[in-house]
């Protein structure tokens, strides 16, 4: 039960708002962030905190890409499919992904481990190709840095390739004109 | 390279900034506030934002002063500020940069603003996949709360502000500001009738400002400067300032690049972004995000500002530059826009919801060489009508590609076909029956 174990937390979003239904999302982002997706039982005690149906909950679930309905595997891997990183190779991306993964996009593998999808502009255009892994980006991926990523991945649940705060081309290489 | 000013991206290219309170404040950051609340009224602070002549950086370039004005002066009950940091139209990715780089300076903008339009409650709406940014923008906030930039009695004047960052969860139309409102109200992201306009009917159908990061960024440095010294950059009088350019593609050194609007496509792709990455030449040019149609290589001395690129038949958009060497299809990368496009209609509207999915279809008939010489007429015809006829301006965006591609190679398309027809009579297909 969220409420229970985040009463806190949920109160002081629902505080941010002068009408309820506005903490919908939030309270949705933190019931995948508990559970990996957002189960029925979630959907209706969001129903219930922001006094709303459950079909009003789960229009809302269904539109939105990032909200999942199934469980899905530890690490969500995403690859940006969209024209500015197919230019700079992300179909080679998700093939050594495939490759290395045994699965195709949209399937889980047997351990539970890796999700694998494609989706659309992840505003990193730049830095293609480029995947999210749950909550972090990593961008300018080349064949080894994949390698690494995985097996970081699986042994230490993170992988210090990911990016920091955004800038590119990075200061250092920017000519500071004054 | 011709020199030029830093002003959005200045702090952050300073060497060891971090974008914390104290590295902000040390920059000279919030002396623009200092300066402007309780000292200049209001409605003082929006017609310097006009004489500055900003417009939005989110993709439409209208005159932000002349946004602010639009709200009812009289009306007494809650007005709202959203800040637009949905950044999901392909190829831009600076508004992620200045939050995560600089998340201060684009606060001090937000603050200026409500302030200038007597709002009390500003919201953050941040696309959900930026989760680092959305932390980093927390923190910021905690540090200005606790500075006393935000809450109640900001800086002894009275002004009170709440300002709540709002994370989505993945929908390209919550950019555009009914369908975000629509989603911050806790609803699908499907955008409004206008009029009536987020102005007097916004958020709540209270009053509403809605303005991108880019925007509200450079807020403080008119406010410190002075909107003639703002006015004077750029290409005086309608595009004035800087722009950050998000350049992606076959070039060799790809990033966001902060110059003065008004320099040319071939400045900035050759002395900027580094030119071509190999020794091809360049094809095509996206100039200004997915929304944008295609520009050629007899483009390149167009002037990055607002009116030229629209003179030329495109748009500046969101600032997102493509760049495309010769050997791209030109077909394949229509198509790989026209899917964006179908994967993200939100299907409220009939032309863009069937359109989209037809447009795909064809495009994919016509790549896997199975196309016939009336597609084309049929990609036509379908482009034709969707534009205009739907609610927001995605119906518009997604031909562009499409038309555009079509104009200038419309050879490509043909020899797809041709080969399709050479297959057919080899092996010819029994003739579908037409309805
Ligand atoms: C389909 C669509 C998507 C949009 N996406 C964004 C976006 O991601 N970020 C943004 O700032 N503006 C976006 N816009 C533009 C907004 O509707 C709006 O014009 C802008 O946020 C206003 O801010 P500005 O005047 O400061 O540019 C989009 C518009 C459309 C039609
Ligand atoms: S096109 Fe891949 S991040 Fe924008």
């Amino acid at each position: 039960m969220l409420l229970e174990k985040y009463t806190d937390h949920i109160n002081e979003i629902l505080s941010r708002y002068p009408v309820r239904r506005s903490a919908l999302l939030p309270l949705l982002n933190l019931a995948q962030r508990e559970d990996g997706y957002v189960s029925e039982s979630a959907m209706k005690e969001i129903a219930r905190i922001l006094r709303l149906t459950p079909s009003q909950v789960y229009e809302v679930v269904t539109f939105y890409t990032m909200l999942n309905l199934k469980p899905i595997g530890k690490f969500h891997i995403q690859v940006c499919r969209s024209l500015m990183c197919a230019l700079v190779g992300s179909d080679t991306l998700v093939g050594w992904l495939q490759a290395r993964l045994g699965i195709r996009p949209r399937e889980t593998t047997p351990d539970r481990l890796f999700t694998l999808s494609t989706v659309e502009c992840l505003a990193s255009c730049g830095t293609g190709p480029m995947m999210q892994v749950n909550e972090e980006y990593y961008e300018q991926l080349t064949e080894e840095k994949v390698d690494r990523i995985l097996a970081d991945l699986k042994r230490d649940g993170t992988c210090s390739l990911k990016s920091g705060p955004f800038m590119f081309p990075q200061p250092e290489l920017q000519q500071v004109k004054r | 390279m011709p020199t030029h000013e830093l002003i959005l991206l200045k702090n952050m290219s300073t060497p060891g900034y971090t974008g914390s309170l104290a590295d902000y404040e040390r920059a000279g950051g919030y002396q623009a506030l200092r300066k402007v609340l309780g000292k200049i009224a209001p409605a003082d602070v929006t017609e310097m934002v006009k004489k500055s002549g900003l417009r939005g950086r989110g993709g439409a370039g209208f005159p932000t002063g002349v946004k602010w004005e639009f709200l009812p002066k009289d009306y007494q009950g809650p007005r709202y500020l959203c800040c637009n940091a949905d950044e999901s139209e392909p190829g831009t990715f600076k508004d992620r940069q200045l939050m995560e780089r600089d998340p201060h300076q684009m606060l001090e903008g937000i603050v200026i603003t409500c302030y200038a339009i007597g709002a009390e409650i500003g919201y953050i709406y941040i696309r959900g996949e930026f989760v680092l940014g959305a932390q980093i923008l927390e923190r910021a906030l905690g540090e200005a709360r606790a500075a006393g930039y935000l809450g109640t009695n900001i800086l002894d004047t009275g002004f009170n502000l709440d300002v709540w960052v709002h994370r989505g969860a993945g929908a390209y139309i919550c950019g555009e500001e009914t369908a975000l409102l629509e989603s911050l109200e806790g609803k699908r992201g499907l955008p409004r009738v206008k009029p009536p306009f987020p102005a007097t009917h916004g958020l709540y159908n209270k009053p509403t400002v809605v303005n991108n990061v880019e925007t509200l960024a450079n807020l403080p440095h008119i406010l410190n400067r002075g909107p003639e010294w703002f006015a004077s950059i750029g290409s005086p009088p309608r595009s004035t300032g800087t722009r950050i350019f998000c350049v992606s593609g076959h070039v060799k050194r790809p990033g966001n690049y902060e110059v003065p609007m008004g320099i040319t496509f071939r400045e900035l792709i050759f002395d900027h972004a580094g030119g071509m990455r190999s020794d091809k030449p360049l094809k095509a040019i996206i100039p200004g995000g997915a929304s944008a149609a295609f520009f050629t290589d007899q483009h390149l001395e167009v002037k990055l500002d607002f009116e030229s690129v629209a003179q030329a038949g495109s748009m500046l958009g969101s600032g997102g530059v493509t760049v495309m060497e010769e050997g791209t299809s030109m077909v394949w990368a229509a198509l790989r826009l026209m899917e964006f496009f179908y994967h993200e209609s939100c299907g409220k509207c009939t032309p863009c919801r069937e359109g989209s999915s037809w447009l795909v279809q064809t495009l994919r008939r016509i790549m896997a060489k199975r196309g016939r010489h009336e597609d084309l007429d049929t990609l036509t015809e379908l482009c034709k009508n969707i534009v205009g006829r739907t609610i927001c301006a995605f119906g518009d965006a997604e031909v562009a590609p499409i038309l555009s591609t079509l104009q200038y190679w419309r050879h490509e398309y043909e020899e797809l076909i041709e080969a399709a027809e050479a297959a057919e009579l080899i092996t010819p297909e029994p003739a579908l029956a037409r309805h």
